[in-house]
This record gives C-alpha cells, sequence and structure tokens, in this order.
C-alpha cells in the first residue's frame, strides 16, 4: 500500500471485517455512538470543518450538501446511498461494500444523525450480486446487535436502512434520475431547479444523496474531528482519495492515497508503471466523463481538484484510466462514444441524437470511411451537446470526445485523409480491440 | 406466477414508504420465475402493485436487466468498455462466438448458452471480465474462459444471485476479489 495515509481502506485485508464481530473489533461501531453524543448540528459542523468533497464525481461540499436539509418542513427526511457506481474505469464502492460494509453503514448513520433522518437506502447497481449479498447481510447484523431500527443506543433515536437493487442504467448515477428509479419511475433525471434533491428528493421529502465513499469517509472525520481530516491532502481537497487504477499498467486495482499526489509517481510507483516495457501516451484520471490527458501534459500534475482543473480535466470518480503508446486513440474514442449512446436515457434531443452521431462519425473514421469534415462535426455536435440537456451527461458525453479530437488530431485526421486517398490498410486492432494489448 | 412469489413482493412492498418502489424487485421476481419479462410478467407486477401496465412496460423496458428476450441457461456478458478493451475483451467474445456457434443475444439450440456484450461491470482492474448468470469471473484469457465453460458443463452451477455464497474461493467464482494495493 506504499506510504500513504490509509484511512478508507486501513482495515479492509482482514478476512473477518465484513462480519460485525470482526469490525466491531477494530472499534467498528464506536463511532456513531461518540456522534450520538453531540448536536446533530455540531456533528455536521465536523463533516463541514473537513472540507470533503463528493466522491461520486462532481465533488461537492458534503457538509454544505447536508447544511441545505430543511429541519422542520414536517416532512419525513430521506438518505440515499448512491451506490449505483457505473462508470467506466470506477471500482471503488464496491470493494468498499464487499470488504468493509460496517464502515459503509456506519457512515451513512453519522449522516443520519446529522441531518436527523429515521429512513436510508443503499441503491447499489443490479450487476452487483456480490457486495448486494454483503451489504444486505451487513444490515442484517447491524439490526440484530441495534445498531439499526428502534432506540439505537437508547437514545431514542430510530433510523431503518434498505437496499435497493438498481437494474443496468449508468444514467441512475445521476442523483435526480437515481431518485425518480427508486420510486417506481424510468430513471431519466428530473428537470432543475430544484438543483439540489435538499428540499425536494425522494418521494419530494427533504433528500441526502451522497455516494458509498463520502459517507465512509465520515467515520474517520466523526472519529478524528474535521481539522485533523482537512489537515490531510490540499487545501481544497481534503483527505484521501481512493483511486480506481486500470488499463495498461502493471498493478491494476484500488489504491489510497492523499490528495495532492504527483500524478507521473502514482503511475511509475503504485501502479508499477506502463505494462510490456512501454511508455505512457494518455491518462482518463477521473473516469470516462472527464477529458483525456496527453502523456505531455502530465509534468507537475498532481491528483487533486485544483491541479487536475488546471490541467483540463478531473478529479471525478477517481476512475484512473491509463493508456500505452500502442493505444489507438481513434478506437479508443470510438469505445467511449459508443458507451454514451447506448447509455443516454432519452430524454433530451441533444443528448439521445448527439450521442449516436458521435459514434457514428468515430465509427465511420475507424471503418476507413471517414469525411474531411468529420473532425469539426464531432467539434460542432459536442458544443450543441453539452450545457443543452436536463442533467451533466451531455458534458460527460461530449467532453471526452472532444478532448480525443483536440489531442490527437493528426490519429483522426490521418486516418481520414488515409481513407480518402484509397490507401486503406487493415489494420490489425480496427477489429481486435483498442490495441496494446498484443 | 407463484403464491411463494406474491408473498416475498408483500414483504418487499411493506419495506419502502411507497409501494411502487417495489416495482424493480417485482421484476426481478417475475424474471427468476418466468426466466423472462413479457406480458404475463408486465400483468403480475402491475397488479400486484396496483400500476397501471404501461407504467410497468415503461420500467420494464428502461433497464437492460430485464430480458424482454429469453436468454441461456448460461448467459455470458462480456465488458466491452474502455478498460477491458485495453486488455483484449474482444478475445473473449471472439472465443464465445466460435465456441457456441451463436450471435451475440441468439440461444444455442439446446438452449444452454447465449452471450452478449456489456457497458462497464465496474471490475476495470481485473479485466477483462465476464460476468455469467449473477457472477463475476475476472483477470479473464479465453484459455481460462474455456476452462469455466468446461467446469459449467461439468458441474453444472446455478451462478444465480440465490445461490452466491461467501465462499468466494471456491474457484469457479474465478477472481472476484477486487485487487487492493
Amino acid at each position: 500500500m506504499g506510504n500513504h495515509r490509509q484511512i478508507l481502506l486501513k482495515n479492509i485485508d482482514h478476512p473477518d471485517q465484513h462480519t460485525v464481530a470482526g469490525y466491531e473489533s477494530r472499534g467498528g461501531y464506536s463511532v456513531i455512538k461518540k456522534a450520538m453524543g453531540l448536536d446533530p448540528l455540531a456533528v455536521l459542523e465536523e463533516v463541514k470543518k473537513s472540507g470533503l468533497r463528493g466522491r461520486g464525481g462532481a465533488g461537492f461540499g458534503t457538509g454544505q450538501k447536508w447544511s441545505f436539509i430543511p429541519r422542520n418542513s414536517g416532512k419525513p427526511i430521506y438518505i440515499v446511498q448512491n451506490a449505483d457506481e457505473s462508470g467506466p474505469g470506477t471500482f471503488k464502492d464496491r470493494l468498499l461494500l464487499e470488504r468493509d460494509p460496517h464502515l459503509v453503514i456506519e457512515g451513512q448513520l453519522i449522516c443520519a444523525w446529522a441531518v436527523q433522518s429515521n429512513f436510508s437506502v443503499i441503491y447499489i447497481r443490479g450487476e452487483y450480486g456480490y457486495p448486494y449479498i454483503r451489504i444486505q447481510r451487513a444490515i442484517d447484523e447491524a439490526y440484530a446487535k441495534g445498531y439499526l431500527g428502534e432506540n439505537i443506543f437508547g437514545s431514542g433515536f430510530t433510523h431503518h436502512m434498505i437496499v435497493h437493487r438498481g437494474a443496468g442504467a449508468y444514467i441512475c448515477g445521476e442523483e435526480t434520475a437515481l431518485l425518480n428509479s427508486l420510486e417506481g419511475k424510468k430513471g431519466q433525471p428530473r428537470l432543475k431547479p430544484p438543483y439540489y434533491p435538499a428540499a425536494i428528493g425522494l418521494y419530494d421529502c427533504p433528500t441526502v444523496v451522497n455516494n458509498t465513499e463520502t459517507l465512509a469517509a465520515c467515520v474517520a472525520i466523526l472519529e478524528n474531528g474535521g481539522e485533523w481530516y482537512a489537515a490531510i491532502g490540499t487545501e481544497k481537497s481534503t483527505g484521501t482519495k481512493l483511486i480506481s487504477a486500470s488499463g495498461h499498467i502493471n498493478k491494476p486495482g484500488i489504491y489510497e492515497i492523499e490528495m495532492g499526489y504527483p500524478l507521473l509517481q502514482f503511475i511509475e510507483e503504485e501502479c508499477g508503471g506502463i505494462w510490456k516495457g512501454r511508455n505512457l501516451k494518455g491518462v482518463m484520471p477521473g473516469g470516462s466523463s472527464f477529458p483525456i490527458l496527453r502523456a505531455d501534459e502530465l509534468a507537475g500534475v498532481n491528483i487533486d481538484y485544483e491541479s487536475l482543473s488546471k490541467a483540463g480535466s478531473h478529479v471525478g470518480s477517481g476512475g484512473f484510466m491509463v493508456m500505452d503508446d500502442h493505444t489507438d486513440m481513434v478506437e479508443a474514442a470510438l469505445n467511449v462514444a459508443h458507451f454514451y449512446a447506448h447509455e443516454s436515457c432519452g430524454q433530451c434531443t441533444p443528448c439521445r441524437e448527439g450521442g449516436h452521431w458521435i459514434e457514428k462519425i468515430f465509427g465511420r473514421i475507424s471503418k476507413g470511411g471517414g469525411l474531411p469534415g468529420d473532425v469539426q462535426l464531432v467539434e460542432s455536435i459536442c458544443g450543441q451537446v453539452a450545457g443543452h440537456t436536463i442533467c451533466a451527461f451531455g458534458e460527460a458525453l461530449a467532453w471526452p470526445a472532444q478532448s480525443f479530437i483536440r489531442k490527437f488530431p493528426e490519429e483522426f485526421r490521418g486516418r481520414i485523409s488515409e481513407a480518402r486517398e484509397g490507401r486503406v490498410i487493415s489494420r490489425e486492432s480496427m477489429n481486435a480491440d483498442v490495441g496494446g494489448s498484443h | 406466477m407463484s403464491a411463494a412469489a406474491a408473498q416475498r413482493l408483500t414483504e418487499i412492498k411493506k419495506r419502502y414508504p411507497h409501494p411502487h418502489s417495489a416495482v424493480m424487485s417485482a421484476l426481478y421476481l417475475a424474471q427468476e420465475e418466468l426466466g423472462v419479462i413479457d406480458q404475463r410478467g408486465i400483468q403480475w407486477v402491475s397488479e400486484q402493485l396496483e400500476m397501471a401496465p404501461v407504467h410497468v412496460q415503461e420500467v420494464a423496458t428502461f433497464y437492460t436487466m430485464y430480458y424482454k428476450q429469453p436468454v441461456g441457461a448460461y448467459h455470458f456478458q462480456v465488458c466491452r468498455t474502455l478498460s477491458c478493451a485495453l486488455r483484449g475483451s474482444k478475445h473473449l467474445t471472439e472465443h464465445l462466438k466460435k465456441r457456441f456457434h451463436i450471435k451475440p443475444n441468439e440461444v444455442s439450440a439446446d438452449g444452454k448458452w447465449s452471450y452478449e456484450e456489456v457497458e462497464c461491470l465496474g471490475s476495470c482492474g481485473t479485466a477483462p471480465m465476464c460476468e455469467i448468470n449473477d457472477t463475476y469471473f475476472e483477470n479473464l484469457t479465453p484459455e481460462k474462459l474455456e476452462a469455466i465453460i468446461q467446469r459449467i458443463e461439468k458441474e453444472k452451477p446455478e451462478l444465480r444471485l440465490s445461490t452466491l455464497t461467501d465462499s468466494l474461493g471456491d474457484g469457479l467464482q474465478g477472481q472476484p476479489k477486487s485487487e487492493v494495493r
């Protein structure tokens, strides 16, 4: 695990960590007990002080989000944990749910106490069968031990928690789509405003929606204090982050790093460098919804919100996908475009049509049938999708597509002109895979 | 649909503030029993939850995990998204195509096999991978996939959610643990 401070993963390797007994033996559920001795607003204050930002992708301040909840609306207050982890390159929440499910529950209970909620849901993606079994079993254990249910720790406080399985729709990771899905509707995002479901969320009641990793981080924050957490990482990117590292690296896997860690050093030291002794070509540091960065843009870039934004990308969900110098960027762009075309919920015309159009153009460039104006056409479509849809899926679709053609224009133009000049050669990689595996 | 399924649904309904929230679970129950979501399932869910059939249909067709067409007893879902593609997922699909002599979403004549390419299944650190029924198999090569197929033929495991156990290391699970570094 290198020399990084392990907060979220510190107990992950204990074989009994997923059981309530194992979790308790390492101090589990003592933090919520302590937190419930504090005023709910004091708990919220600690989370605010920590500077914790949402780990699902958007990076919104967690304490701030909780503070939006109206406490005297007379309506029930709900918490929904977004465990619909479906973004390409992201697989960190699965690890927490499988191996440390009680940490996730305790974090959610801290949120429940802070906002005084009596009911919460863990919305887990449908394909996560094994994590579903683990988290459900952990909830059953927590009920049996009195950590969930009525009169928790004799305080008179009641909290019920259930797990809800999704059924294969990336868009349900968008928080308002997730709420619609949970209400028994199609998982399509809601019109904004309201911009946050804080006041009008699940069944039109006040609702907090937080990512699994975000809630899990709250345990250490309440254990050690918000200031302690804020001292880790950088000024605006506090704490640690789980990075899901995949692609052409020697050691793919999940790493917990302190925010602000140099990106190239992360690839070299933690990830074991580029596989097969090759060189780095590009990396999508925050999942496929944010722009790709070229190898020559990475000097001095750190993994934190400030540095990655400055470099033109984002921390996102920490879905860190690495590509070696054998990667065919036309194929990679097509692969990503296909994902977004497939996952568009179909509600907004620019996204529904734009996604397929971009995929079609990348597809014909890939097959040697690209037209001279195709690169400009993709650029134009991206401009008409981003910012013109109900939810951020529009940007998630447009930004990566745009970044591939801007960062690797010669590959796209080269492929098009070869085709125009009748020099199409049958590339082995074209119908094999994105490249790089041989 | 069985009385047992109706009973299970009644229990599930109670967990939610509103019964319509149980529609996704209800569709899973119907699929478990019927193998597919067709008009029988839609009708049953609609009656059980007092929802208009068209609303149930909308939900059933929105999500990919409800099968509108039958699948084989062993349904292979190969992840095709970027991290898996970068590590050769295409070779897994090619192997299945040759092995079963069918195209994606077709079912073999004996009803046993089917496969499709799906979007990111969240096991990019152990790419390439394939989900068979409800079970993940990771860090695959065509050779490893073939070995799994042969074990399935011999041992006939169900690989369903209801039969997933805690014994992650029993071999047929592949290497389901996300790798922690």
